[in-house]
């Protein structure tokens, strides 16, 4: 009955043994080492506008990355390198896009975190924070309409977006809908520099999660197997119809919002903390005492990464810039209704 | 006794606009199964206006209810958009739409621009106002809208132009801001609906005339009409322009329609600043300057808040006895 998009994914992902801390531990290095790369090129001036890097939080992304499959939808946030890379994003179109490619998906019309390709399920977030909440929602609608079940949709935030009236109308419609939607939640200390005791008064936001009427889960997001496996337990009963789920994982931020950001606000106690642990280091150890992987497996995971890191970025480098001369500056794709000529 | 009270637009007929609105959704549910409506109290209810009185029993599942969240609403179209539905999303009242502009402007209007992939949804807002309404019940939005980029802005004037606007943009794959006016949806009727009608970004000659032109949409299209027929008792022939839509705004024919007569006078229903009516006087100062005999006129709301009391809003918008007391000025500038 409806034309449905081709899923055309640029880079085959494993569908296969999504579920390990292994799979999440190779998205979470090769999003580490790839942000490094882009904090990199900032610094040296190759990156016009923001970098705003997942330190810390690459195991949660990393978790719901992989507990999607081809033909759900997601919606990424700021921290979410490992989840995209994950869903499916290859490196080249995220270096072509902090790096101005006009072979990237967004052609320079827009960068950084604000990428996607929504005919790949893959939405492109808005800056304006709980708003993909409200779309996931409207996509997951559309998808039950066609008679399509077993997808799921899933968004990140973080404790800021949370206090968004798009976050709670989103969620709500979500649960009066009774949709498979997942929200996952960043509770990483700090939106851009305010505290978490500036931005909720509730003893934990997970208890949100009863007063929408969906199922809320709360985890250690500093840990990489907890991660996986709630995470992955919220999408399958999503995807099994208990309706939408909300997970809340706490965990901090270790750098500042975006790199021009210096994160001096920063509470030294929280990183002295458990919750002020890298989670790549833990997913070592966890890898490491469980025999899954040896400690010269995950260096080698790590310079593949880098090997695939350093081509990419080199790639998109010596590609050629948008062109204002040849730019298309009509905003509607109905192009008799354009205005555009106008001026 | 109130004063000021608007034009007679009733006609004889047998179809409102309000009908003709209703008609052009139930056309749509039945032809197209992408379509859907999404509203509050628009189900069982109908609507507050009663736009899709009868609808969700007749397409079971397609017309729904939504809890009183504008945004989400709107994030809830684009979503389903970006899936190949053709969504239809009910404001309340076209003032509440300011809940859904972060939706609307930051998300669905960029979309194609930056992804490449079209956002077709719809947005009716019930606009204008009624005597008793008040600030929050009254507004006129348009120029808002029409100030950002990747959005149609659709201003119908009568029972046809409803009916067949509605059903082109739900066919068009951009965001549509569709109009409505409440006052038009009782009082304004005609005898059936058109199988044809011209494009949309194409104004409308509503009254030809040689001596002055009046651009307007919506609404207003009446009030001038009988700013005309009043003048038209003196001797002079005024031109009426019904835009249609404001965003594309068919500067063409307003230059066409000025070329003819050497005057002009821009009306709308909204707040003074900016808009609609700057919009046009300015295209006209800059692309028909030499074509003008006097100085261009424009008339909007008072820019103020909507009020309440039919003594006050009855002043507060244009209405034929200001149109008609603005053109006598212009006639004889």
């Amino acid at each position: 009955m409806l034309q449905t998009s081709p899923a055309t994914r640029t880079e085959a992902r494993p569908d296969e043994n999504q579920t390990s801390t292994l799979t999440a531990y190779r998205w979470m290095i090769l999003a580490r080492v790839l942000e490094e790369k882009l904090a990199s090129l900032y610094r040296g001036g190759k990156i016009t506008g923001g970098v705003f890097l997942g330190k810390g939080q690459e195991a949660l992304s990393a978790a719901i990355g992989t507990a999607l499959r081809k033909g759900d939808i997601f919606a990424p946030l700021i921290r979410d390198m490992a989840g995209r890379l994950a869903f499916g994003e290859s490196v080249l179109e995220a270096a072509r896009t902090y790096l101005g490619s006009r072979l990237g998906p967004m052609r320079g019309r827009d960068g950084n975190i604000h990428r996607g390709k929504p005919r790949d399920g893959y939405y492109a977030m808005i800056s304006h924070l709980g708003a993909m909440v409200s779309t996931v929602t409207g996509g997951l609608f559309a998808r039950r309409a066609r008679g399509e079940t077993g997808v799921v949709g899933a968004t990140c935030i973080g404790d800021g977006a949370t206090s968004t009236g798009s976050f709670h109308e989103g969620l709500n419609m979500a649960a009066v809908e009774k949709l498979p939607l997942v929200v996952i939640v960043a509770n990483n200390q700090y939106a851009y520099s305010t505290p978490t005791a500036r931005q909720y008064a509730c003893e934990d936001l997970v208890q949100r999660a009863a007063g929408y009427g969906v199922a809320g889960y709360k985890i250690d997001g500093t840990d990489p197997s907890a991660c996986v496996e709630v995470v992955h337990e919220a999408v399958a009963r999503a995807r099994a119809g208990s309706g939408p789920q909300m997970v809340v994982a706490d965990l901090l931020r270790l750098v500042g919002h975006g790199e021009h950001d210096d994160f001096h606000y920063m509470n030294h106690a929280l990183k002295l903390a458990p919750i002020g642990r890298d989670c790549l280091d833990v997913a070592r150890e966890q890898l490491i005492a469980s025999g899954d992987a040896t400690r010269a497996q995950l260096d080698t995971m790590r310079n593949q990464a880098a090997a695939e890191v350093e081509s990419a970025c080199g790639t998109a480098l010596r590609e050629a810039l948008p062109n204002p001369s040849e730019e298309d500056w009509c905003a509607l794709s109905t192009r008799r209704l354009s205005e555009g000529g106008q001026q | 006794m109130f004063q000021n009270q608007t034009a007679t637009t009733a006609q004889t007929g047998t179809i409102t606009y309000l009908e003709a609105i209703r008609a052009a959704q139930r056309k749509l549910l039945a032809e197209d199964e992408r379509v859907f409506i999404y509203g509050q109290d628009i189900a069982d209810f109908g609507g507050a206006f009663k736009a899709t009185k009868g609808l969700a029993k007749e397409f079971p599942g397609r017309v729904i209810d939504s809890p009183i969240s504008e945004d989400a609403q709107v994030g809830l179209a684009i979503g389903a958009a970006l899936e190949g539905m053709r969504p239809i999303v009910e404001m309340q009242f076209a003032d509440f739409s300011t809940c859904g502009l972060t939706q609307i402007l930051q998300h669905a209007a960029t979309m194609f621009w930056r992804t490449g992939v079209p956002c077709p949804i719809v947005v009716r807002l019930p606009s204008g106002g009624t005597a008793g309404a008040g600030p929050f019940h009254s507004q006129s939005m348009e120029a808002l809208y029409a100030h950002y980029p990747g959005i149609v802005v659709m201003t119908p004037a009568t029972v046809e132009d409803a009916y067949t606007m509605l059903l082109e943009a739900v066919e068009i794959d951009d965001p549509v801001i569709f109009c409505e006016h409440k006052y038009l949806y009782y009082h304004l009727k005609a005898d059936g609906l058109p199988d044809v009608a011209l494009p949309t970004g194409k104004a409308r000659i509503a009254r030809a005339g040689r001596d002055a032109t009046i651009v307007t949409y919506s609404a207003m299209v009446h009030e001038s009409i009988a700013c005309a027929e009043e003048l038209a008792a003196e001797g002079w022939e005024i031109e009426v322009v019904d835009l249609r839509s404001v965003k594309p705004l068919d500067t063409d024919t307003i230059l066409g329609s000025v070329a003819r007569t050497g005057r002009l006078l821009a009306v709308g229903e909204a707040f003074p600043w900016g808009g609609v009516t700057a919009e046009v006087l300015a295209r006209i100062a800059t692309e028909g300057f030499g074509l003008l005999d006097a100085p261009p006129m424009r008339l909007n709301a008072k820019d103020t808040p909507v009020p309440y009391h039919p003594n006050l809003w009855g002043t507060h918008r244009p209405t034929a006895r200001t149109i008609t007391s603005a053109m006598r000025d212009l006639l004889r500038s």
